[in-house]
């Protein structure tokens, strides 16, 4: 990666292909730190460093349990980066259902032109 | 209104760089390419009810640059300009952008149109030289929401400190 890593908060922590990988596969639920190494087809010391900078971001918490670590996402710290891109999604929404309206009218045109 | 399918755009934040938009429509791509690069048509869709847009240039073709101007609520003055690079017509087209409030920042955008059963399927793939121009980007499009975000953000990494 050229860029240094700056992981001091959600939005470069998941800026990373491999770490919002890590979100993805969360997203369903806790799981051990070993499910994940198979999910992700990495060697465990970069998922276990993934998992840390997920980890000092607060998007992701861990819990023992017996001789396994579970991870689990924590959904607030994500509300951000949510709100974030659904703004620009909503600006997009609202362009693209004007564009709707034109392209009926392009439609009705074109059936007078030629019924 | 004619049209009651789900119709969200769909936005993705790929790798560091860039931004993939997507949104299907109910009409063939010649008229959605139509309504996507004459100015008159430009004119009714692209403010997204977000204010008046004043200036809408296209000089559609390869080298010919393309210039929005929106005026926002509130009388903010929003612009984007940029240069066309690739024109496939009806298919593909190409173009730099330039938001005029950081004018270092330029993207290269690829809107691409694919057809099925009548549909269009539009695609903009935005990529940005750098991740900030790209988070700027975003936030470029936002009102309310961006400063609500934007709260949300400080006060999430001030707890995390």
């Amino acid at each position: 990666m050229a860029r240094a890593a700056t992981t001091a908060d959600a939005f470069n922590a998941v800026a990373e292909p491999r770490r919002r990988e890590i979100v993805d596969a969360l997203a369903g639920g806790e799981r051990p730190v070993n499910d994940l190494v198979r999910a992700l087809g990495l060697a465990q010391p970069q998922v276990s460093k993934h998992l840390r900078v997920l980890r000092e971001v607060g998007l992701v918490e861990v819990r023992e349990q017996g001789r396994e670590r579970l991870y689990r996402l924590n959904g607030p710290a994500l509300k951000p980066i949510h709100d974030w891109v659904s703004a620009y999604a909503q600006l997009w929404s609202d362009r693209f259902d004007a564009l709707d309206v034109v392209l009926e009218d392009l439609k009705q045109e074109g059936a007078r032109r030629c019924p | 209104m004619p049209v009651t399918s789900d119709r969200k755009a769909t936005v993705e934040v790929r790798g560091d760089r860039e931004i993939v938009i997507t949104r299907a429509f109910d009409a063939p791509k010649d008229l959605v390419y139509k309504a996507f690069t004459t100015p008159e048509l430009v004119r009714r869709w692209w403010h997204a009810e977000r204010g008046e847009m004043t200036v809408a240039d296209i000089d559609l073709r390869v080298g010919g640059s393309w210039r929005y101007v929106m005026i926002a609520e509130g009388g903010m003055e929003v612009a984007f300009h940029g240069e066309y690079r690739e024109i496939v017509p009806g298919e593909r087209i190409v173009s730099t952008e330039v938001f005029e409030a950081v004018p270092d920042g330029e993207a290269l955008n690829t809107m691409t149109l694919t057809e099925a059963d009548g549909r269009t399927t539009m695609t903009i793939l935005v990529e940005h030289q750098t991740r900030e121009h790209r988070d700027m980007h975003i936030a470029s499009g936002m009102e309310a929401g961006l400063q609500d975000a934007m709260r949300l953000l400080e006060e999430t990494a001030s707890s995390l400190r």
